[in-house]
C-alpha cells in the first residue's frame, strides 16, 4: 500500500512491521517524530510492545541491553548529542552481541547548537561494532530497517539505520508499505541464541582475562565480515518478495566514467540530477553511492571504481585534523590496488548547509581540471566574511 | 519469615572476594531470601570481580553484568522483556555498590523508580569505590580516609542519605539492612519480593581491605554501626510510613571509630563532633517515625 510519509514515519512503520517488543527512547530533535508515533502505537495496542520512557539516551540503550539479553526484539532512535551520550553502551551492545536496531537521524553536534544535518555524529561511532546503513530516501529507510533486523539477528550485532535530519526525517514522500504477512515471511519472530533464563542460569558480560578476550573481539570482527555477505543474500530475499534492491553500494554509470562522485545519504539524490546534466554535456561522470558503511564494502568499492581515473568524495562530516571520513575509507579501500583512481576529498553541507546542484557541479569541474588532489580535504562553499570579519 | 529459605544456597564458596568481605555475605543472604527465580543485574563494582572470571560464576542465578551507571536502566529493560514473555514470577534485582548507586548510577536509579519499575534495587554499601582502590564516594562518611581523601584531607563532608533520597520518590518500599543482622536482612528481602513496583534495600557491608580492619572484625564492626546509631535499621513504606526496627544506643560512636584504620587520624574533638552529627540524624529519624506512627 502506498502512503505519503515522512522519513520518520517510514522508520516507525518498519518498526511496527518488524514487531519490535521493547522500545526505549529519549526525545531529541529531529528524532522525535519517530518515537512519538511508536509511543502512540504502543499505547493504543497497535503494537504489542512496551515503550520505556526513560530519563536519558544512555538509559534508553542500557534498558535495551537488558531487554534484548532477556530474549526480545528491541528498537531505539536518537540523534547527535543523544548518540554521543550512548557511546559507552554502543560498545557494550556489540560486545554483548545483541542485535539491537536503532534509527539514527544525522544531526550536527554542539556547540553551537545546531539541529540540522551532519554525519559526524554517527561516523564518529564507526569503531563501536555497529552495522551502519546510510539511506537516500524514505522508501529505502523503511526497507533497510526491516533488513537491518534480519541481518542483525543473523550475525548477532547491533545495527544503525542512518537518515539525514529534515531532508529525510521530515520530508514527505510516497512510500510503499509492505503487507504484514509478507513481512512476517521475510522476518520471522525473534529467536534469541542466548537469553537470561532462571531455568538455565548463565552469566553474561563478566570479567574476561587476556586468555579469552582477544578471541571474543576477533569473533566480532568475523561477524562483521559475515554481515557483508549475509546482507547481500538478505537483499536478494527481500527483492524476491518486495521487488526492491539497493545494494551495499550503488554504482551509477561508473563503467565508462572518468570522474566518479562518491556520495551517501540525501546528497545522492541531488547528485543524480547533476549527473544527468553533466552527461548531457558529454562529460564522463558517474556516482558511487555508499549505503553500507560498516562493515566496509571494500570489494564493491574497488570493483565500482575499477576504471575511474578520479573519485570526488563528498563528505558531510569531518574528522578534525584528518578530513572527510568517507574519503579516508575510500583511500583505505583503494591503496593496495595498482593504478587506482586519485581520491579528491570535499567537505560540504556541514551543519545543514545546502549541498546544491551548483556546488556539486563546481566540485566536478574542480576535480576534472586538477592534476593531483590536494593534501587536505577541501571545504566547499565557505564564506570569506562572517559578520563583517574577514576570516584569515 | 520463611526460615527454610536460609538452607538454600545460591552462591558458590569459590568466589574471589577478600576474606571477611561484607559484600559477599550480603549477596549470600539476599539470594537465600529471593530464591532461584531471580535475575541479577550487576553494574561495575567489586562484585564484577567477586562473581568470577569467564567462564566461571559465583552465583547460581542468571546474572547480567552491566556498565557502571546503568543499574536502574538495564533492570527496567529486563523487566519489560520478562513481562512481554509472560514471566511474572521472576524477580529482577539490581545489585550495585555505593558508587554505582549514590553517584554515577543515581540518575538511572531515580529515573527507574520514578517510573515505578517493578524491580528490587539493592545497594551494598562499603562506603567507597573499592574496586578501583578505595576512592571516596558520596557515601564515604565524615571523617574517613580514602586514597582520594588522604592525610589531613580526610573527608569533611557528610555521607549522602540515600534512603531518604529514595523515599522522596515515594517508592512502595525502602529499607536498610546490615550483614550482622541476617534475619532482618532476609525478612526485608522477602518482604520486598512480595511487593510490586520499585523497592530499595540499602545493605551496610563492611570491607576489611578498604576500612583497614582485620577480616575477622567484619561482622562485629557492621553490628556496631547499628548499635551506635550510625546506620539505623528501618523501613519506609510508600514514602511515608517509617518503622525503626532496632532502637539501640549501646555504644558511643568513638568505640566504632577506634577500631578502624580509616578513622585513625581523628582527634577526640573530631569524634565529639561526629557524635553530635549521629545524634542529630537519629533524632531526625525518630521524629519522622513518630510523625507517621
Ligand atoms: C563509566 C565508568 N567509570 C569508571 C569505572 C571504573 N569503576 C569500576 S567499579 C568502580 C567503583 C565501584 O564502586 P562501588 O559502586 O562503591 O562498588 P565497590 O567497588 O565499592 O564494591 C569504578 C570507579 C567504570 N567501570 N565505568
Ligand atoms: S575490597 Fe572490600 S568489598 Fe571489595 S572484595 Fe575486598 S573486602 Fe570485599
Ligand atoms: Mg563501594
Amino acid at each position: 500500500m502506498k502512503r505519503v510519509l515522512e522519513g520518520s514515519h517510514a522508520v516507525a512503520e518498519a518498526v511496527r512491521l518488524a514487531k519490535a517488543q521493547v522500545i526505549s527512547a529519549y526525545p531529541i530533535t529531529p528524532q522525535t517524530h519517530i518515537v512519538e508515533i511508536l509511543s502512540d502505537y504502543c499505547s493504543t495496542g497497535k503494537m504489542k510492545a512496551k515503550f520505556l520512557r526513560v530519563e536519558s539516551e544512555h538509559s534508553a540503550l542500557a534498558s535495551l541491553i537488558g531487554a534484548q539479553s532477556s530474549g526480545v526484539r528491541t528498537f531505539t532512535a536518537t540523534s547527535s548529542q543523544g548518540l554521543a551520550l550512548m557511546h559507552e553502551l554502543l560498545h557494550w551492545a556489540s560486545g554483548a552481541r545483541l542485535p539491537i536496531v536503532m534509527a539514527e537521524v544525522n544531526r550536527a553536534l554542539g556547540p553551537g547548537w545546531n539541529i540540522w544535518v551532519d554525519q559526524t555524529d554517527s561516523l564518529s561511532q564507526r569503531d563501536t561494532g555497529w552495522i551502519q546503513f546510510y539511506c537516500e530516501d524514505s522508501q529505502e529507510v523503511l526497507d533497510t530497517t526491516l533488513q537491518a533486523y534480519r541481518l542483525a539477528e543473523e550475525v548477532n550485532l547491533p545495527a544503525m539505520v542512518v537518515l539525514d535530519a529534515f531532508f529525510l526525517s521530515h520530508t514527505y514522500e510516497p512510500v510503499d508499505i509492505p503487507d504484514e504477512k509478507d513481512v512476517d515471511r521475510f522476518l520471522p519472530p525473534y529467536a534469541p541464541k542466548f537469553q537470561l533464563d532462571p531455568a538455565n542460569p548463565c552469566a553474561f558480560g563478566q570479567l574476561v582475562t587476556p586468555a579469552f578476550y582477544m578471541e571474543m573481539r576477533h569473533d566480532i570482527d568475523r561477524a562483521m565480515g559475515l554481515a557483508l555477505t549475509s546482507f547481500i543474500e538478505i537483499e536478494e530475499a527481500y527483492a524476491r518478495l518486495f521487488k526492491r534492491r539497493y545494494g551495499v553500494v550503488e554504482a551509477v554509470q561508473c563503467d565508462d566514467a572518468d570522474v566518479v562522485f562518491l556520495t551517501s545519504g540525501t546528497v545522492t539524490g541531488t547528485c543524480r540530477l547533476v549527473l544527468k546534466a553533466l552527461r548531457e554535456k558529454g562529460e564522463k561522470v558517474g556516482i558511487l553511492k555508499v549505503k553500507l558503511f560498516r562493515p566496509s564494502p571494500v570489494e564493491q568499492i574497488r570493483a565500482a571504481l575499477r576504471s575511474a581515473k578520479k573519485v570526488a568524495v563528498i563528505d558531510r562530516n569531518c574528522s578534525f585534523g584528518a578530513g572527510g571520513i568517507f574519503a579516508q575509507e575510500v583511500r583505505a579501500a583503494l591503496c593496495n590496488q595498482p593504478g587506482h583512481p586519485l581520491v579528491y576529498s570535499y567537505i560540504a553541507g556541514i551543519g545543514g548547509r545546502d549541498v546544491t546542484p551548483e556546488l556539486l557541479e563546481e566540485i566536478y569541474w574542480k576535480t576534472r581540471n586538477s592534476e593531483v588532489p590536494e593534501k587536505d580535504s577541501i571545504w566547499m562553499g565557505l564564506q570569506e566574511v562572517v559578520h563583517g570579519t574577514r576570516r584569515a | 519469615m520463611e526460615l527454610d529459605a536460609l538452607d538454600q544456597e545460591l552462591m558458590y564458596s569459590g568466589h574471589t572476594g577478600c576474606p571477611g568481605c561484607g559484600a559477599t555475605i550480603a549477596m549470600r543472604f539476599l539470594l537465600k531470601a529471593l530464591g532461584d527465580k531471580t535475575v541479577v543485574v550487576m553494574p561495575a563494582s567489586c562484585w564484577s570481580v567477586i562473581a568470577g572470571p569467564y567462564p566461571q560464576c559465583a552465583v547460581k542465578v542468571p546474572l547480567i553484568h552491566s556498565a557502571f551507571e546503568t543499574g536502574g536502566a538495564v533492570a527496567s529493560g529486563v523487566r519489560a522483556a520478562l513481562d512481554l514473555k509472560g514471566d511474572k514470577e521472576t524477580t529482577v534485582v539490581t545489585w550495585a555498590g555505593d558508587g554505582g548507586t549514590f553517584d554515577i548510577g543515581f540518575q538511572a536509579l531515580s529515573g527507574a523508580v520514578e517510573r515505578n519499575e517493578d524491580f528490587i534495587y539493592v545497594c551494598y554499601d562499603n562506603e567507597a569505590y573499592m574496586n578501583t582502590g578505595i576512592q571516596r564516594s558520596s557515601s564515604t562518611p565524615y571523617g574517613a580516609w580514602t586514597t582520594t581523601t588522604p592525610g589531613t584531607d580526610w573527608k569533611k563532608l557528610r555521607k549522602k542519605n540515600i534512603v531518604e533520597a529514595l523515599v522522596a520518590h515515594r517508592i512502595p518500599y525502602a529499607a536498610t539492612a546490615n550483614i550482622a543482622f541476617p534475619e532482618d536482612l532476609v525478612r526485608k528481602a522477602q518482604k520486598a519480593k512480595s511487593i510490586k513496583g520499585s523497592r530499595f534495600i540499602h545493605i551496610f557491608a563492611s570491607c576489611p581491605t578498604g576500612w583497614r580492619i582485620p577480616s575477622e572484625m567484619s561482622i562485629k564492626i557492621a553490628r556496631m554501626a547499628v548499635q551506635t546509631n550510625i546506620f539505623p535499621l528501618y523501613e519506609v513504606e510508600d514514602g511515608v510510613r517509617y518503622t525503626i526496627n532496632y532502637k539501640p544506643r549501646e555504644y558511643l560512636v568513638r568505640e566504632y571509630f577506634k577500631l578502624q584504620g580509616r578513622f585513625r587520624h581523628l582527634t577526640d574533638k573530631d569524634l565529639d563532633e561526629i557524635q553530635e552529627m549521629v545524634n542529630e540524624d537519629w533524632e531526625l529519624l525518630l521524629r519522622k517515625a513518630d510523625a507517621h506512627a
